[in-house]
Parts: C-alpha cells; sequence; structure tokens
C-alpha cells in the first residue's frame, strides 16, 4: 500500500511550484493517499499477463506524412497571450535560472 | 560575477587524473514539419507565424507523431549501430520554464528508440577510438528566448522574456554516449571527433544539415576525473550549448583542467551545469544541481506506441549509405593521399567536390589539385566556403579535360576558371569569349620559336653548344610571345629540335 508522507507531499508541492503550509502537507498527504490507495486495488485483479497501459486504444504506429499543414496567423497564435511585445509572448522574469 | 578560477596545466591535470567523459549531442532533424504537427520547420520566418494549437498547448489539441522523423530516428539508430526498439513509447519530461507553451516536453525516457551502440571516430593522426552509444531517442525542441532588459541578453538582470515558438516542437534526436573512459590525454580530441563523425553521419544519412553554426546540432559535455587507478567516476560538471568542433574540445580540456584544480587543492566538485564563452574558451558555474532532477517522466497518454516493423527496420538498414570514416579511408586509398593530406581535404570541406568532379569525369589528382590549390585560394581570399563557389564540379572537370586534350595549359586553365568564377558563363564559353587556347598551330609556334631565336643569338649558341638547361630562356621568351598560350613543353621541343639538339 502508498503510504504517502508528508516529505513525498512537500517535494511535489515545490515541483508543482504551490506554497503550502504544514497543516495543509499532513492534510494532502492522508487525502492523496486515500486517492492512490483507491486506484492501486486496478492492481489487485491485474495479473503478470495485463501489460501497463498508457492509452486506452490498442493502436501502435499512428502518424502523419510529414506534409506542412497551415499554421495559425500570429495574431491568431498571440490572441490568448495575457502580454506580448514584438510579435513574442512577454513573460515576467526568469527566476531561478540562468 | 566574475570569478578568478585557477586551472593546472593540462599535463599535471593528466599526470594526476584519468577524464571520463559523456557527450550529449542534440540534431535538429531536417523535417518539413515538426515533430507532432504539420507546421512548417523552415527557418527564418516571422516571429510565431509556424505554430497551431498543437505546439501552442491549447485545450484540446491533439499531437500526431511525424512519420518521416520516426524514419530518420530509427536511421540515425541503425547507423550508430544501435538495437531498434520493438516497441517503445513517448514520455512527457514536465518543468516550469516559458521555453515550452505545454509547460511539458515531448520526449522518451526509459524506452528510447535506439540503444546500445557505437561510433567509431578516427583521431587526425589515423588512431581509431571506439565511442559507445547509450541511447538515441525521440523528442522536441524548445521555443526560442529573447531576455530584454539584461546587460547581454541572458537572464541574468533581465526584466521580462519574449518567447518565439516557431522552433517548438520541431524534432529532435538527442544521442547520448555511454561515459568515455580510456581517452586520457586525448579525451578533448575525441569529443571533438565524435561530434565531427557525428556531423558527417548525419549529413550522410540526409536526415539534417547538422549545422553547428545554425543550431542544428548542439553538444553537452560531461566530464568528471578520477585518480589514476580508481574505478569510481568522480562528480561531474555539464557543459551546455558547447556549439562548434573546436569549442567541444576547448570545452574538455578547460574542466579537465579546472577539475584538476579544485581537487587537487583539496576541493570538491559541485555537481552542476555550466556555461561555455567561446572568446576564451572558458566556462562558468550556471545551474547547481542540489537534488536529483526531478521531471515526474510519465507515458504521454496523447500519443499510441511507436513498434518499428523488423521488416521495415531492415529495409531501412539496406539503405544507409557507406559510413563516412569508411568513406574516406577508401577514397583517401583510391586518390593515394597521405592521412595528413585526407585530413586538409576534410577541413577544407572539399571531399564531396573532388568526388562529384571524378565523377564528371576528371582524374582525381586533377580534381584535387584544383579544388586544394587555385579554388581553395579563391575561397579563402574570398572568406566563402568551398562549396559555395560559383563553379559546379562538373565545371571543373571540363577545365582539366580541357588540360589533359592539350587545348588549356595550367597557365589558362587558371584564367578560365577566374572566368568562370565571374559569371562569364561555361569553361568553353570562357575560353571562347577571352581567346584562351592554347597556340597548338604549328606554324604560329614555329615562327614564334625561330623569332626567340634569332633575338637571342647568344643563348641559342649555348644550347648548341650542349648547355640544354639554357632552352629554358627562350621557352620563356616564346610563352611571353604567345601570351602564355603555347604548351610549354611543344615549345621546347621545337627550340631543341631547330637548334639540333637532342633533349
Amino acid at each position: 500500500m502508498p503510504g504517502i508522507t508528508r516529505e513525498e507531499v512537500a517535494h511535489l508541492a515545490r515541483l508543482a511550484r504551490l506554497e503550502l503550509k504544514a497543516e495543509e502537507l499532513d492534510h494532502f498527504a492522508g487525502q492523496l493517499d486515500d486517492i492512490i490507495g483507491a486506484v492501486a486495488r486496478v492492481s489487485e485483479v491485474a495479473d503478470q499477463d495485463v501489460p501497463p497501459t498508457s492509452h486506452p486504444l490498442p493502436l501502435t504506429n499512428v502518424m502523419r506524412a510529414d506534409e506542412v499543414r497551415p499554421s495559425l496567423t500570429p495574431e491568431q497564435a498571440l490572441s490568448g497571450a495575457p502580454a506580448q511585445e514584438q510579435q513574442r509572448f512577454k513573460v515576467p522574469q526568469i527566476l531561478g535560472e540562468d | 560575477m566574475t570569478v578568478i578560477t585557477d586551472l593546472v596545466p593540462y599535463e599535471d591535470a593528466l599526470a594526476a587524473y584519468d577524464p571520463v567523459m559523456g557527450l550529449e549531442v542534440h540534431v535538429e532533424l531536417g523535417t518539413r514539419t515538426k515533430m507532432f504537427c504539420g507546421c512548417s520547420t523552415e527557418l527564418g520566418a516571422d516571429a510565431n507565424s509556424q505554430t497551431c494549437p498543437t505546439c501552442l498547448g491549447l485545450p484540446g489539441s491533439l499531437p500526431v507523431v511525424n512519420a518521416t522523423a520516426v524514419e530518420s530516428a530509427v536511421k540515425i539508430g541503425l547507423a550508430l549501430h544501435c538495437e531498434i526498439a520493438e516497441w517503445c513509447r513517448f514520455a512527457r519530461k514536465n518543468y516550469f520554464y516559458p521555453d515550452m507553451p505545454k509547460n511539458f516536453q515531448t520526449s522518451q525516457y526509459d524506452e528510447p528508440i535506439a540503444f546500445n551502440g557505437y561510433l567509431d571516430v578516427q583521431l587526425e593522426d589515423g588512431e581509431v577510438f571506439r565511442v559507445e552509444i547509450e541511447r538515441a531517442h525521440m523528442e522536441e525542441d524548445t521555443g526560442k528566448s529573447t531576455h530584454v532588459g539584461g546587460a547581454t541578453g541572458r537572464i541574468h538582470g533581465a526584466s521580462h522574456s519574449l518567447l518565439d515558438y516557431n522552433r517548438a516542437g520541431i524534432p529532435l534526436i538527442e544521442i547520448v554516449t555511454k561515459p568515455i573512459t580510456g581517452a586520457g590525454s586525448r579525451a578533448p580530441e575525441v569529443a571533438k571527433a565524435y561530434v565531427a563523425e557525428l556531423r558527417e553521419l548525419i549529413r550522410a544519412l540526409d536526415v539534417s544539415d547538422a549545422r553547428m553554426e545554425m543550431g542544428q546540432m548542439r553538444c553537452d559535455v560531461n566530464l568528471s576525473l578520477r585518480p589514476h587507478g580508481t574505478e569510481k567516476f568522480g562528480t561531474r560538471s555539464e557543459t551546455k550549448n558547447v556549439n562548434s568542433l573546436r569549442s567541444v574540445e576547448r570545452a574538455a580540456r578547460y574542466e579537465i583542467q579546472r577539475h584538476a584544480a579544485v581537487l587537487g587543492g583539496g576541493g570538491t566538485i559541485v555537481q552542476e551545469t555550466r556555461h561555455f564563452h567561446e572568446e576564451d574558451g572558458s566556462t562558468t558555474s550556471g545551474r547547481v544541481k542540489e537534488e536529483a532532477e526531478d521531471y515526474r517522466y510519465f507515458p504521454e497518454p496523447d500519443l499510441v506506441p511507436v513498434a518499428p516493423a523488423r521488416a521495415w527496420v531492415e529495409e531501412l538498414r539496406a539503405t544507409l549509405p557507406e559510413l563516412p570514416r569508411v568513406r574516406r579511408n577508401r577514397l583517401r586509398e583510391e586518390w593515394g593521399v597521405s592521412e595528413h593530406d585526407m585530413q586538409s581535404i576534410l577541413n577544407a570541406g572539399a571531399v564531396d567536390l573532388i568526388v562529384a568532379t571524378t565523377e564528371a569525369g576528371a582524374p582525381a589528382d586533377q580534381a584535387r589539385k584544383w579544388w586544394m590549390g587555385e579554388l581553395a585560394r579563391h575561397a579563402n581570399e574570398s572568406g566563402t566556403p568551398l562549396d559555395a563557389l560559383a563553379i559546379t564540379p562538373a565545371q571543373v572537370a571540363r577545365v582539366t579535360e580541357l588540360v589533359s586534350s592539350g587545348d588549356l595549359n595550367d597557365k589558362l586553365a587558371r584564367q578560365v576558371i577566374e572566368g568562370v568564377l565571374a559569371g562569364e558563363g561555361e569553361p568553353d564559353q570562357v575560353v571562347e569569349k577571352r581567346g584562351l587556347k592554347v597556340v597548338s598551330d604549328e606554324g604560329a609556334l614555329g615562327a614564334a620559336v625561330d623569332e626567340a631565336i634569332a633575338a637571342n643569338a647568344a643563348i641559342a649558341d649555348k644550347i648548341r653548344g650542349g648547355k640544354v638547361a639554357a632552352a629554358g630562356a627562350l621557352v620563356g621568351a616564346v610563352m611571353k610571345a604567345t601570351r602564355g598560350q603555347a604548351d610549354a613543353a611543344r615549345v621546347r621541343e621545337l627550340i631543341l629540335s631547330r637548334l639540333g639538339v637532342e633533349g
């Protein structure tokens, strides 16, 4: 059984850039444990003969020919951007990277 | 931010430590469209004019794999002597950075399409070194960031950044070596030769132009040192985006000297990314990796697995061209040139031009002579690559044909080549327009010879007296009189026979 620890929740929160309070870590650890426990029940019925599945359809090699299709115009592409400059998406200062 | 870094002399570093390298090379494929959508990959387009809901990561859009990109990946894998996966998936590599609008990069994780291969590389003195390949996997390129407000366009000090997503989604193949050990002091050379060989290979496969200066091929150099006689690898540094062959060699060399200085001074190497500086060949600290990176990879649920059929893989294997190194060695033998000369030909970018010229009918030594001599000189003077000169291998072949048939001598041939380069047309047209034919009319030549003998009676007497070497002066006079358009060997024959001397 999973047993999600407080430290694991803190790690996930950091990866997801979420700031969680101490009591929230405990709270979510319990909840995540319940969720994962529920999903993990699948493995009780799936035996060795059932391969792990990442796609619901039993398909392989779905591909397209290397042919150019029309793109959006820059105006359309940028229409949902909160901010733009020089026909580019404008984003706030990037921190923690160099 | 100026950090003074102590370096240990290269020889001293190698005397104490054994370098271990890992090279990661990203190659942008030359497909017409992106990896997962039909947007064009044409360079130089207006910002954000080659995007669609899929590569912008808009809700409801779905990726579809580019068949040509998969084919290219399999070809690369096969050329690197890799095993090709029977079944493999894409995975999401999750991270927070605005260069991918999806907030993840579609890549491959534990199921690369190709794995366990090798590439034999040849160092300049001919020594062959085998570089083992861990894997080659498919992924997509990121968008291009411009940092605004910083001093030098870097993130540091920038007020904000601007993103162009035209490049986001262009197919990439990442090729990762196994740890390269045993290269010793030649490690930087091996690194350079490996990237050079890989570039040749990618071009021979015709899957990318692999132009490093255009960012179509980029290299990360991972390096660590361990004391001689120890097995365990030291802590590595990862020098990112080293984007020329020369830089790959310099970065490896610099890191060997820097690591040795740190370790020798009792310090420890920090696992971090480093930036390479073209100006002085140094590297500076980038991002420290305090904890193992955690990208929360998981199988991409929007794409089905890729399962290259064995028959198709074998079909592709059968289409593989001769490996560049094998081809170079074969040509070297056919042309009868030394390792050193072959290296010069390679460095000049003349191999394919010489081959094409011989295929157009020229003898190899003639083709080589023109491309490595007169044409290389023109290329140097005008600062253009050899293959960008305004002359084709077929035209060069025609010039050599005119020389061997005696219609041109070398001096005239040079003028013909100049004419072709100046846009005066085909070699024959230049010959015609400039009136460059060798004077082969025996009558005209004979008259010129008689005049030269008459005008230089003293020299003629010497020759009659047996000083055959003096004939050179008369040959020169005839060549001058015919403005270089005579066949010098024939002129000499005529002079000697007129003067009754045996050549």
